[in-house]
């Protein structure tokens, strides 16, 4: 069947698709952060990020609840930190800057899913933490746009670049 | 100072790229010249192919009960009192591109109000704002996939692409499928817009028949007498899935 095509998030997605929590995965693990920038090495304000990982043993059957509601007044409680469900949702704030808490996944890799203003058709990249066969498949500089950098213990830095110079990888499924 | 951008000038530019081609499968190349903020956000390097089968985003986040709240998928029921314009039900079936139900999924959607004005402090379009009116809705497909919200009918509302430039009446919808690779955030249309030609997001779809892919149909049977007029749109996810999740959970 012919795909309903896609449109931009735009940029007022902020009162609906964040939620409080959104960037706390899981606490107790790492921390990973960054800023997402355009073309002209502007930080991008109005981009939305959305994480899906594997558990630390590589489980990917996340469980409900990343958004859990009180059923008297609708507002949101947040995860119920027992049941890891993998997905996190972080706005970039004013600065371009998002902060993602969770732990480290069993295979490896944070996927994500960056959408904004001005993005037709949202893209993805991954958030590698260590040495992988597909990285090795990768020229040396591109590779690099995957690999977060230890910034000091449990903390990982990691920039998206939509384009330009030091435009990060960003992937097809096919 | 070079002279405003007139609706003219992106007509032009619109109708160079109708027929294009665009992207894979009907969706908008993401260097589209007549919507300006494209061009300083789409990587111009090609995307890199992934062929694993283990891959993550071949499986994806799943939602349940708790995710979401009897009164959610209601937007005129969220205030006290209840907001101006025009009642409009919403509904429809959510599929993947084998044409199989996504079912128990989550479905986002958030619009302007009847006068054309969001609930965002940095939309200052001069329209008034609605104290029953937040226009925030989500709610978990059913087992046959189908989706349902009742909501008041947006208006079209002006931003600044170019001179004059005004967005036809949509609401934006959030989608997951079994995988992350069939996330998908979009817009839908009303029939009959007449705004539809001179807007360049709509027409960043530069195919026809996936242009009309986007846009809702009016059905009288699913209008509710003396209550709220019908629209159904239902929604093909594109991506592969892994095979195993194929019966969902």
């Amino acid at each position: 069947m012919n795909p309903t095509p896609s449109q931009t998030v735009g940029p007022f997605y902020g009162y609906a698709l964040p939620f409080p929590g959104g960037g706390d995965v899981a606490l107790g693990g790492i921390t990973v952060h960054g800023y997402v920038y355009d073309g002209a090495g502007a930080p991008v304000p109005d981009a939305l990020l959305e994480f899906w990982q594997a558990d630390e043993d590589g489980d990917l059957r996340g469980k409900p609840g990343s958004l859990r509601r009180d059923p008297v007044n609708g507002a949101v409680i947040g995860r119920n930190g027992v049941d890891f469900t993998g997905f996190g949702r972080v706005p970039t704030d004013a600065d371009g800057h998002w902060v993602l808490r969770t732990v480290r996944p069993g295979n490896g890799y944070i996927s994500v899913c960056v959408f904004a203003r001005g993005l037709l058709h949202h893209l993805y990249t991954r958030i590698y933490l260590g040495q992988d066969a597909f990285l090795d498949s990768l020229p040396p500089q591109r590779r690099e746009t995957l690999v977060a950098v230890e910034e000091r213990e449990g903390v990982h830095r990691f920039d998206i670049h939509l384009q330009g110079e030091k435009e990060t990888v960003f992937l097809d499924f096919g | 100072m070079s002279e405003p951008l007139k609706q003219a000038d992106i007509d032009r530019e619109i109708a160079e790229l109708t027929g294009s081609g665009g992207g894979r499968s009907g969706h908008p190349a993401r260097d589209y010249t007549p919507y300006r903020s494209t061009a300083l956000r789409h990587p111009k390097q090609p995307l890199v192919a992934i062929k694993d089968p283990e891959a993550a985003e071949l499986s994806g986040p799943v939602f349940g009960v708790t995710d979401v709240t009897a009164l959610d998928n209601d937007l005129t029921q969220q205030h006290v009192g209840e907001p101006l314009g025009e009642r409009i039900t919403v509904t429809g079936r959510v599929v993947d591109r084998d044409g199989r139900a996504v079912r128990g999924q989550l479905v986002e959607i958030w619009q302007a109000n009847a006068s054309g004005r969001y609930l965002h402090q940095r939309d200052d379009h001069p329209a008034p704002l609605d104290p029953n009116f937040t226009g925030v809705g989500r709610c978990l497909t059913d087992d046959d996939g189908f989706y349902r919200f009742t909501t008041i009918k947006p208006g079209a509302y002006p931003w600044r692409n170019h001179q004059n430039a005004w967005r036809p009446a949509h609401i934006h919808f959030s989608l997951f499928g079994t995988a992350f690779t069939q996330r998908l955030v979009t817009q839908m249309y009303f029939p009959g817009d007449p705004l539809f030609p001179y807007d360049p997001i709509l027409q960043s779809v530069t195919d026809e028949s996936a242009r009309q892919r986007l846009v809702a149909a009016y059905v009288h049977d699913l209008s509710q007498p003396e209550w709220s007029l019908g629209y159904r749109w239902d929604i093909v996810l594109d991506g592969p899935a892994a095979t195993w999740m194929e019966e969902g959970r």
